[in-house]
């Protein structure tokens, strides 16, 4: 028996509440994340890991696609034109990139103190700091914290651009992301920063790594607009000569 | 909103034209004002700013339109660093909206978003890699380049979350101002995007103006 025969080729885990987690993901895997009770934020965010300086870009993955919602067919861009992965599955619908993370500020004011010394894990962690310490794993700063993602928090704008956190997931919603490239991605289930709830959010977020199918000449993502049919020639270019 | 300025063009402390193309990197004290003028029309200038004794501390798209709770940014906007600080606040605008979520044009966003072969066009971000090894003496890199305010460009967001690019609101003379809350370094780049409707193909020059905190 192989060493690769010992491991499934998937994965499974549970994104605890106040937890944050990092990991690359192969170019071809995907990841399917689903909230099991309702009402999660996940933030995340996507690097280069041969080359940190390359980063999720948010404006770059609006701009190109005409949207200001994220979800199915839509491709995350990388500030090099790039993408490091595409939503192929979204229960959702509308997912926020412009809002950043609550501050340790916005915790302390709307929930209470982070104290590890009396909650031990279910200490009222930030999406900020979360993100600092995953960030410094990777000898990454904090000038490296681009606007992130915020998957399961819908943010609409009026017609006078006036903001609302209008709507969360429900139990069993899912997204799933396919990687484009291979993708240093960072991740925090730490409430949304306009979250105004009377509890700090607790809810488990579960996470299955698999392989994906293949991308097909006909893919909904890929041809989602001709701005997205040339992102993916950019993605070719970056893996000539691999082969694959 | 639109809200004219109580400053004197005459007395400011520096005014320099900025072309199409070209950026503009400069200190502003804390208490000084910076105005931005759209000399011709429908130009997009692309900015950022950074705390000028820790430009590790820099403008924040989502801190500056979360905490106004709002996405324009015009008169009384206060814009926040990334620590979720005050760094500088809009005190003028005749022009009344001005976009932060659209980004700034690079030549690898170019050939996503005209064409792979546009790449050689010159570009913001390229504009601002020069600024950063030009003027080291900011002590700015790549990772301190983000996520920046395009004065004077109209990117509305529909309810429904759409994003469209509308012909510029802005008009031959409109302006912004700001006051910095701290000391701030400004990087500006006139933008030079030939390919976008927005400044019908044309970009044209900016001028830009600051006071001492004294000066009003």
């Amino acid at each position: 028996m192989t060493i690769q025969e010992m491991f499934p080729q998937d994965y499974r885990t549970t994104l605890l509440p106040a937890a944050h987690w990092s990991l690359t993901v192969r170019r071809g895997m995907q990841m399917q994340l689903t909230d099991t009770q309702g009402g999660a934020n996940v933030g995340m965010l996507f690097y280069n890991p041969l080359l940190l300086s390359e980063k999720y870009n948010a404006p770059d993955s609006l701009k190109c696609q005409h949207t200001f919602k994220l979800t199915r067919g839509h491709c995350l861009y990388s500030d090099m034109g790039r993408v490091f992965a595409s939503i192929t599955e979204d229960s959702f619908g509308w997912h926020d990139t412009i809002c950043g993370n609550a501050h340790p500020q916005h915790v302390a004011d709307r929930w209470g103190k982070k104290d590890y010394q009396t909650d031990r894990n279910a200490w009222l962690q930030n999406g900020h700091d979360a993100f600092l310490v995953e960030l410094a794993k990777y000898r990454l700063k904090k000038q490296d914290l681009a606007a992130n993602l915020n998957l399961f928090s819908e943010v609409s704008a009026d017609h006078q651009g006036r903001l609302a956190l209008s709507r969360q997931s429900i139990a069993g919603d899912s997204v799933t992301l396919r990687f484009e490239m291979d993708t240093l991605v960072l991740m925090h289930n730490c409430p949304h920063p306009m979250n105004s709830g009377e509890e700090y959010p607790r809810n488990p977020v579960k996470i299955h790594l698999g392989m994906a199918q293949p991308v097909l000449s006909d893919d909904y993502c890929a041809n989602l607009c001709d701005e997205n049919r040339r992102g993916f020639q950019n993605n070719a270019l970056y893996h000539l000569g691999l082969g694959l | 909103m639109i809200r004219e300025s109580v400053h004197d063009l005459t007395a400011a402390k520096t005014r320099e034209i900025v072309d199409a193309g070209d950026y503009f990197i400069r200190r502003i004290d804390a208490g000084g004002t910076i105005r931005i003028i759209d000399l011709e029309g429908n130009q997009a200038a692309d900015t950022l700013f950074f705390n000028a004794a820790d430009p590790s501390e820099r403008y924040s798209a989502s801190d500056t339109v979360r905490e106004q709770g709002a996405l324009y940014l015009t008169t009384g906007s206060m814009l926040k660093t990334n620590l979720n600080r005050d760094l500088l606040e809009i005190v003028a605008d005749t022009c009344g909206r001005h976009d932060t979520v659209g980004g700034a044009c690079s030549s690898e966003s170019n050939t996503v978003r005209y064409d792979l072969e546009k790449r050689f066009m010159h570009a913001c971000r390229d504009s601002w890699m020069l600024a950063i090894v030009e003027h080291e003496e900011f002590g700015l890199a790549k990772e301190d380049i983000g996520h920046n305010i395009n004065f004077f460009m109209n990117v509305p967001v529909t309810p429904s979350g759409g994003l469209e690019f509308a012909d510029g609101v802005s008009a031959p003379g409109k302006y912004v101002e700001l006051t910095a809350k701290m000391d701030t370094i400004v990087l500006i780049s006139n933008c030079p995007q030939l390919n976008n409707p927005c400044n019908a193909y044309n970009p044209t020059p900016i001028e830009v103006a600051i006071w001492s905190a004294a000066a009003v």
